[in-house]
């Protein structure tokens, strides 16, 4: 449709736009900025290190699970099914740690994570069942045998060891959260990932067309079981974070962070149709979000009010994304 | 009021910051026909944008029966007495042909006498429309256009691709407008059936209307060179723009099996009984008129599909392809005609050459970036890919675009390549270099299956074409002997000899 | 000649199987299966009557259906649940102070319904931004603003509403709430769908670029699916105040329950395909399912899992058709 002849041609608006769309991280480094500095007018003296490293604290699960949402958007789908699963993962961590310890009982944890995660890819990747729909059911059968496990293990108990507690929980040197150890390594693997490795590159391809990707010889649909098998043991391990963070464990414990985990990778500027976006947006996502949260609980606005600003904030930030991304 | 019919006067587009149209004019007068040219890029798929209100333009006007006038939809064009019909029919799949034009508020009896002298009279007006044939859909396009008998019926590549029955009623139909108050605008690539239609021809180049010709005997030349510029070392004639050098055929290597053996494939409801050879070191010409099997002759050979029938023998040995990934590892792969179905438009060339390489799970790991910049820089280099806009494929142009998914498959070990009309919609410069490069990829040693529909392409770069009717292999012969009547003829299933007997 | 008419006459008999195949066929299967839970149901318990179910299933029947039209226009309304929630508050605050003006009250939600619908439409037209974020975004909204209304679970009703949706009409086999569904969501949707709005809701969600040749407006349509969506919605929401008698701010899980019902209900995901009986007769199994459960002596939590896998193996069945179908073409 566009002419031969116009290409090269741009302006420099045109030009701005496009240095904005490759780098989304500077107007959210913005919006940071404007968010604590909001917070620190509407309450002088709250910005400390102590409140930075319990921003950090809680942030550190949402954006594990925004990791989730990421990688799964970038392929054109999403993973609904985070929330239970990281639930389940903290819930059954809990009820076996006393008989195996808190090491192997994590790790007994992210095994029903990544079967839920197996089956979610079997049904999007092999038998081609919307994302939307298939992790939606998975939310349902994975929160019902939640459920009934718990029934079952009433007798037993549930505990949080303490070093789950410390890691999610405590800090280092007084401001530096214990969970860094876990999610830097983590997010710098993802990021890596996604720029320079193969797996990355397809996840890429696939968002973006998934024809083109089979007729360069992509097998379409075990990149997706990969994927939804990483997503779920990923948001396993952010549930095992976040039971540390809250130091209990129960089966609808991070049901809260759905929508978030969603509303952080698309303020991150991930686009929901597949193809465009990237990691290290989601975790500055994940952080406003959390940063917004708490000057809405000190702005002292209660729930309704948060939850309309919540939604309001969402829809700006992907209106402003979608300006900025447009191509007109 | 003046005595033209539609007219428009120094049209303005820009799109952003790019400029689709300078300065684009048009004057249809009642009862003409007239085509509207240009090559690709030239800006005419911008104007009939503008003239239809599917885009507002950014100056000039368009005054139509007299009256200046700013179209905001298609609706309101329509209304106004301008209706279009373009190469992807407006038709929805999901509604049935009944409820189509219930959408469109077109009389149904004024449609239903519009279809048998197009050929379509058996049409069940109660099907669902994504359940018919695409040239059927774009001849109920066009049949509804003809029923709200519109004041200028815009006809944008209304006959590529409509098999050759469909395409005299067409013509046919267009032709009972010659006369009357009202016109047609019409736009096509082909300039013999410009030269028998048309009245008038206007010329774009550069999103500019640089002339308006009245269609003579010999006018094609003009129209030509119009469309090619002044600046153009293209040679003026249209007789050879694109001829390429050719080295004679090398000589088959003692009783080697072919490449690539088809024996007996039947696929779908078009493919019934193919069978050939393609030899390493040729390039096969493949010819056929829309629907004959060849579609489905290029997903089974690419892996896209199994065979219902027949089998496939690689280099001798049988090949069972269950996903393209099949294919490509035994080296045949896939170019096809739409660059939409090939690359990935958001991501830069870089990705998109080195897609094939990262696909095999064994490749999901961390990439060399040194290597890869090494084999992305070869690749542009051999093939001189403009790469001005390479951080996302769409700003590509479309030769551009078709170069980076041949570049690809360059120096990754593929030793079969199936094209299937890789020059389609591409422009006369670019057509030649792919061309050449065809050639030099069949003088490397591989074995190239050429489906074109561009006559002209068997004798400019194949050693030998088939043609396809009907799902079966009717014709065979050296590509010297080729010459557009024989292959024409043979495409339309007259003349039909039994296969292989010409090899 | 003769090659292109045969191969319409094939394409127009298998446009008639087709036809069948997607609108009728699943539907009637779905009754089917329904007649076969219904009478299984009896077998297990003799006295259990449809209207309990045809009551619990009211509010979340008209989800489906708002969300069986906005999913047609190839839309789709994550906030549902949050409408519902909204319209319900506002019903049983308004009842419990005014319920002399019971009926401009009911016109009135109503009418918010039809104007939430419209924000939410408008939004994602002029945003520009996906429908699944606009709504999932306005999902928070929605339901901050029912909070605003009413904090705590409260209101009230007036009698006539509660008694319109209970017991059965003529005969006890015949519940009411079934008979009121019908008749209001085919009202609706029977002009509808032969106007020339409802053509363009079909024609949006089946091939927008067609549509906008074919000289639909699109943004005025997609509008006016969210707009009916939104109706809907609060005839939801209306009906939980009259099941319950009270409104309740907090969102029921119905934005899950109506997407399990339209995938059931045979309504393509894509858009352009299906309609708003299945939907209803989707809604109307999964209860069933449920009862059933329950009187077979299973737990609630183990019903939900059977829930799921029946949703899990209805999608996969579905979706390995349609693959098999592609690729036998």
């Amino acid at each position: 449709m566009t002419a031969d002849a116009a290409v090269p041609r741009r302006s420099a608006f045109g030009d701005a736009r496009s240095w904005l769309r490759d780098r989304p991280i500077v107007p959210l480094l913005i919006l940071l900025g404007l968010l604590v500095l909001v917070l620190q007018i509407v309450q002088p003296g709250i910005v400390t290190a102590s409140w930075a490293s319990s921003t950090l604290r809680f942030a550190v699960p949402l954006a594990i699970l925004a990791a989730c949402q990421t990688l799964t958007m970038l392929t054109g789908g999403i993973d609904l099914s985070v929330a239970v699963v990281a639930s389940m993962a903290s819930y059954v961590m809990a009820t076996f740690v006393g008989d195996v310890g808190w090491l192997n009982a994590s790790l007994i944890a992210l095994v029903p994570a990544a079967l839920v995660g197996l089956v979610n890819g079997i049904g999007i990747g092999l038998f081609r069942v919307h994302p939307l729909i298939m992790t939606i059911s998975m939310s349902l059968i994975v929160s019902g045998a939640v459920n009934v496990y718990q029934r079952a293990n009433i007798a037993g108990g549930t505990r949080v060891p303490p070093e789950i507690r410390e890691l999610g929980g405590q800090t280092l040197f007084g401001f530096l959260p214990n969970s860094l150890v876990l999610f830097v390594p983590l997010a710098i693997l993802v990021l890596l990932g996604l720029r320079g490795s193969g797996y990355g590159r397809l996840l890429y391809a696939v968002g973006d067309n998934e024809v083109a990707a089979r007729l360069a010889g992509v097998r379409v649909g075990w990149v997706l079981v990969v994927l939804y098998v990483l997503s779920a043991v990923l948001a396993g391990i952010a549930g095992l974070i976040y039971a540390g963070v809250i130091g209990s464990a129960t089966p609808r414990l991070v049901d809260p962070y759905l929508l978030p985990s969603v509303a952080a990778a698309v303020v991150g500027g991930t686009s929901i149709f597949g193809g465009r976006g990237g990691y290290a947006g989601s975790i500055l996502g994940a952080i406003i979000l959390t940063v917004l949260t708490t000057l809405l609980s000190v702005l002292d606005a209660p729930e309704p009010v948060r939850q309309i600003l919540f939604g309001a904030i969402i829809l700006a930030v992907a209106a402003a994304y979608t300006r900025i991304t447009a191509d007109s | 009021m003046s005595d033209l019919l539609l007219e428009a006067n120094g049209v303005v587009k820009r799109y952003g910051s790019v400029v689709a149209l300078r300065d684009a004019s048009l004057a249809i007068r009642p009862g003409e026909i007239h085509a509207l040219m240009g090559a690709n890029g030239a800006g005419k798929s911008t104007l009939v944008k503008v003239l239809t209100g599917a885009v507002p333009p950014d100056g000039g006007d368009i005054v139509l029966k007299g009256e200046r006038r700013r179209a905001h939809s298609p609706a309101e064009a329509r209304r106004s007495g301008l209706v279009s019909v373009y190469q992807e029919p407006a038709i929805v799949p999901d509604l049935t042909v009944l409820e189509n034009l219930a959408l469109t508020e077109t009389p149904v009896d004024a449609f239903r006498a519009q279809l048998e002298p197009l050929g379509i009279g058996r049409l069940d007006l109660r099907a669902m429309a994504g359940t018919l044939p695409l040239a059927t859909l774009r001849v109920i396009d066009f049949a509804r256009a003809l029923a709200i008998e519109p004041d200028v019926l815009l006809l944008d590549e209304m006959t590529a691709a409509l098999p050759a029955d469909l395409t005299a009623g067409v013509i046919e139909a267009i032709k009972r407008f010659r006369g009357t108050d009202r016109s047609v605008i019409f736009i096509s690539h082909r300039m013999l059936e410009v030269a028998g239609l048309c009245d008038r021809a206007t010329v774009l180049r550069n999103g500019a209307t640089v002339g308006v010709v009245d269609v003579t005997p010999g006018a094609a030349d003009d129209i030509v060179s119009l469309m090619l510029g002044p600046g153009s070392d293209e040679p003026r004639a249209p007789g050879d723009p694109t001829a390429v050098t050719r080295t004679p055929m090398p000589s088959r290597v003692g009783d080697a099996p072919p490449r690539l053996a088809v024996q007996g494939v039947a696929a779908g409801r078009q493919l019934q009984d193919v069978s050939f050879d393609l030899h390493a070191g040729e390039v096969l010409g493949l010819v056929a008129l829309e629907g004959q099997g060849q579609d489905e002759l290029f997903e089974v050979l690419s892996g896209q599909r199994r065979p219902a029938a027949g089998e496939l023998l690689v280099d001798g040995a049988p090949a069972r392809f269950g996903h393209p990934a099949d294919a490509i590892r035994a080296g045949i792969v896939l170019v096809p005609a739409d660059r939409s179905a090939a690359l990935l438009m958001q991501r830069p060339v870089a990705e998109n050459v080195t897609l094939p390489r990262v696909a095999r799970p064994s490749r999901w790991g961390p990439i060399n970036p040194r290597r890869e910049r090494a084999i992305v820089r070869r690749a542009i280099e051999r093939l001189q890919i403009d790469t001005r806009a390479q951080s996302e494929v769409r700003r590509l142009s479309g030769g551009n675009q078709q170069k980076v998914t041949i570049a690809r498959w360059l120096d990754a070990g593929v030793r079969t390549y199936l094209f299937y009309d890789p020059t389609r919609g591409i422009d006369i410069r670019t057509k030649r270099e792919i061309y050449a490069l065809t050639r030099e990829l069949a003088e490397g040693g591989a074995a190239v299956l050429l489906f074109t529909s561009e006559l002209d392409e068997i004798h400019r770069v194949c050693d030998r074409a088939i043609v396809i009717f009907g799902g079966r292999v009717v014709h065979e012969l050296a590509a010297a002997a080729a010459d557009e009547p024989t292959l024409l003829r043979a495409a339309h299933g007259l003349e039909s000899r039994p296969a292989g007997s010409a090899a | 000649m003769t090659a292109d008419s045969s191969r319409l006459e094939r394409a127009s008999a298998r446009g008639a199987i087709a036809r069948l195949i997607q609108s009728d066929v699943w539907t009637v299967a779905l009754i089917v299966i329904f007649v076969a839970l219904y009478v299984f149901t009896v077998l297990l318990r003799e006295n259990y009557r449809l209207d309990a179910l045809a009551i619990a299933s009211l509010p979340v029947a008209f989800a489906a259906v708002g969300q069986a039209i906005v999913v047609i226009s190839g839309g789709i309304d994550l906030s549902v649940g949050s409408v519902m929630a909204l319209t319900n508050v506002i019903a049983a605050v308004l009842l419990e102070s005014y319920p002399e003006l019971a009926v401009p009250i009911v016109l009135l939600v109503l009418v918010i319904g039809l104007a939430i619908g419209t924000v939410n439409g408008a939004l994602v037209v002029l945003s520009r931004v996906p429908d699944i974020v606009v709504t999932l975004a306005m999902l928070f909204v929605w339901a901050g603003a029912a909070l605003l209304v009413l904090g705590t679970p409260g209101g009230g009703s007036v009698d006539w509403l509660n008694d319109a949706i209970k017991g059965g009409l003529v005969v006890d086999y015949l519940p009411m709430a079934l008979v009121l569904l019908l008749v209001i969501v085919f009202a609706i949707w029977i002009p509808l769908r032969r106007s020339r709005l409802g053509l363009s809701i079909y024609a949006i969600g089946s091939d927008q670029l067609a549509a906008f040749r074919s000289g639909v407006d699109i943004a005025r349509t997609k509008i006016a699916a969210y707009a009916l969506t939104g109706l809907f919605a609060s005839l939801g929401g209306l009906s939980l105040t009259a099941s319950t008698g009270i409104g309740t701010p907090i969102p029921g899980p119905y934005l899950l329950l109506s997407v399990a019902a339209i995938v059931l209900g045979g309504v393509s995901l894509a858009g352009g395909r299906g309609g708003l009986l299945g939907p209803i007769v989707g809604i109307y199994i999964l209860g069933l399912i449920r009862a059933d459960l329950t009187f077979l002596g299973v737990e609630p939590a183990f019903s939900t899992v059977v829930q799921g896998v029946i949703m899990v193996a209805v999608v996969m069945i579905g979706a390995y058709l349609t693959l098999r179908r592609r690729r036998a073409t």
